[in-house]
């Protein structure tokens, strides 16, 4: 029986981000409102940023992380909630590279 | 997201409380809705279908644009009974995704050797239960046979609303445990919320097969939660 051993749980995003909150640091979430087609994270999967672009959690297969994370720097800066879309269609999510050939839409805010 | 309400989210998620969180797309504004908190109108009817569902999503209501991001607790199986048939469900339940919570006052039965890395508890589940309470998202089996070890953790079950209460034993055990339930206070229609005898009726043999018939059964009354409820309230 010990080798289905449970996996460790992931570290949960949300916790994380109240951890960060508490530490003073200033945070971004980023959340998948809408997919289409095959996405590898489903709807309500969180990723948290925060101000030096350290991230728990994740909104794709690792595929678009890197300009979710790039975006979250901008939002934490001015504060305004962005909505950012990935997809085979969209010339720059396919440089980032849906390879699942699905699309999704990004909901990217600050933390306060 | 307002700090108040990633707070009072990660408070819920804690306490094992369902909750949605609720975003206004437009100005970004949000809020947390607890289960059962009244919320009027069409974004109430697809609260409501939030917390039935489980499904995150975007909801349009009264002109605007809603994110509901769902959070209902990890299903939960408490099995009272430390038995074979515990042996073989404790893995299958854990690959299909529950939290396991095994309780058996016999300490032979309840031994960490044979199970390992699951919570087990060697106590009255009476005793167990005031510390880690049964709701709505635990779903409780009651294997034993023994009923001064499983009639006690039925009540709990029933009170509770867990959205599953199974038990072992023939028909005809059962009928005796209708009659001490009914004699212990129980309403019929309580009662009859048990299912009993436990597991789909797949022919199962082998306690391993029993098992698989028990998570079949948990997992069709997880994925029809709040269905049943809805037929039942238009009865």
């Amino acid at each position: 029986m010990s080798e289905v051993a449970q996996v460790p749980e992931p570290r949960d995003p949300l916790m994380i981000a109240e951890e960060w909150m508490k530490d003073g640091r200033n945070v971004a979430i980023a959340t998948v409102v809408e997919t289409w087609g095959s996405a590898p994270r489903p709807v309500g999967s969180h990723l948290v940023i925060d101000a030096d672009g350290l991230f728990e959690g994740s909104v794709s297969g690792g595929c678009v992380e890197g300009a979710v994370v790039a975006e979250a720097s901008e939002v934490i800066a001015d504060g305004n909630p962005r909505m950012l879309e990935f997809g085979v269609a969209d010339e720059t999510a396919w440089r980032v590279g849906l390879s699942c050939g699905g699309r999704i839409k990004v909901y990217v805010e600050r933390l306060g | 997201m307002d700090p108040y309400s990633l707070k009072k989210l990660n408070q819920c998620r804690r306490e094992r409380r369902a909750a949605i969180l609720l975003t206004d797309l437009g100005d970004g504004r949000d809020r947390v809705v607890v289960e059962g908190d009244p919320v009027a109108g069409r974004l109430g009817e697809a609260v409501a279908e939030a917390f039935r569902s489980g499904k995150s999503g975007t909801v349009e209501a009264d002109g605007r644009s809603f994110f509901l991001n769902v959070h209902l607790p990890p299903p939960r199986l408490v099995m009272i009974g430390a038995v074979h048939i515990s042996q073989a469900l404790a893995p299958m339940a854990r690959i299909a995704g529950f939290d396991l919570h095994i309780i058996d006052p016999r300490t032979a039965f309840a031994s960490p050797e044979r199970f390992p890395d699951v919570r087990l508890e060697a106590e009255w589940p009476e005793d167990v239960l005031k510390r880690s309470p049964l709701d709505a998202y635990c779903a409780l089996a009651a294997l034993t046979h023994d009923p001064k070890i499983d009639d006690l953790a039925l009540t709990a079950a029933l009170e509770a609303g867990c959205f599953y209460v199974g038990a072992l034993g023939s028909r005809k055990t059962h009928a005796k445990r209708v009659e001490r339930l009914v004699a212990a206070g129980l309403s019929m229609e309580a009662i009859e919320r048990i299912h009993a005898p436990i597991g789909l009726a797949i022919g199962a043999a082998s306690p391993a097969e029993i098992a698989v018939a028990v998570l079949a059964q948990i997992i069709e009354a997880l994925r029809s939660r709040g269905l049943t409820a809805r037929k039942g309230e238009a009865a």
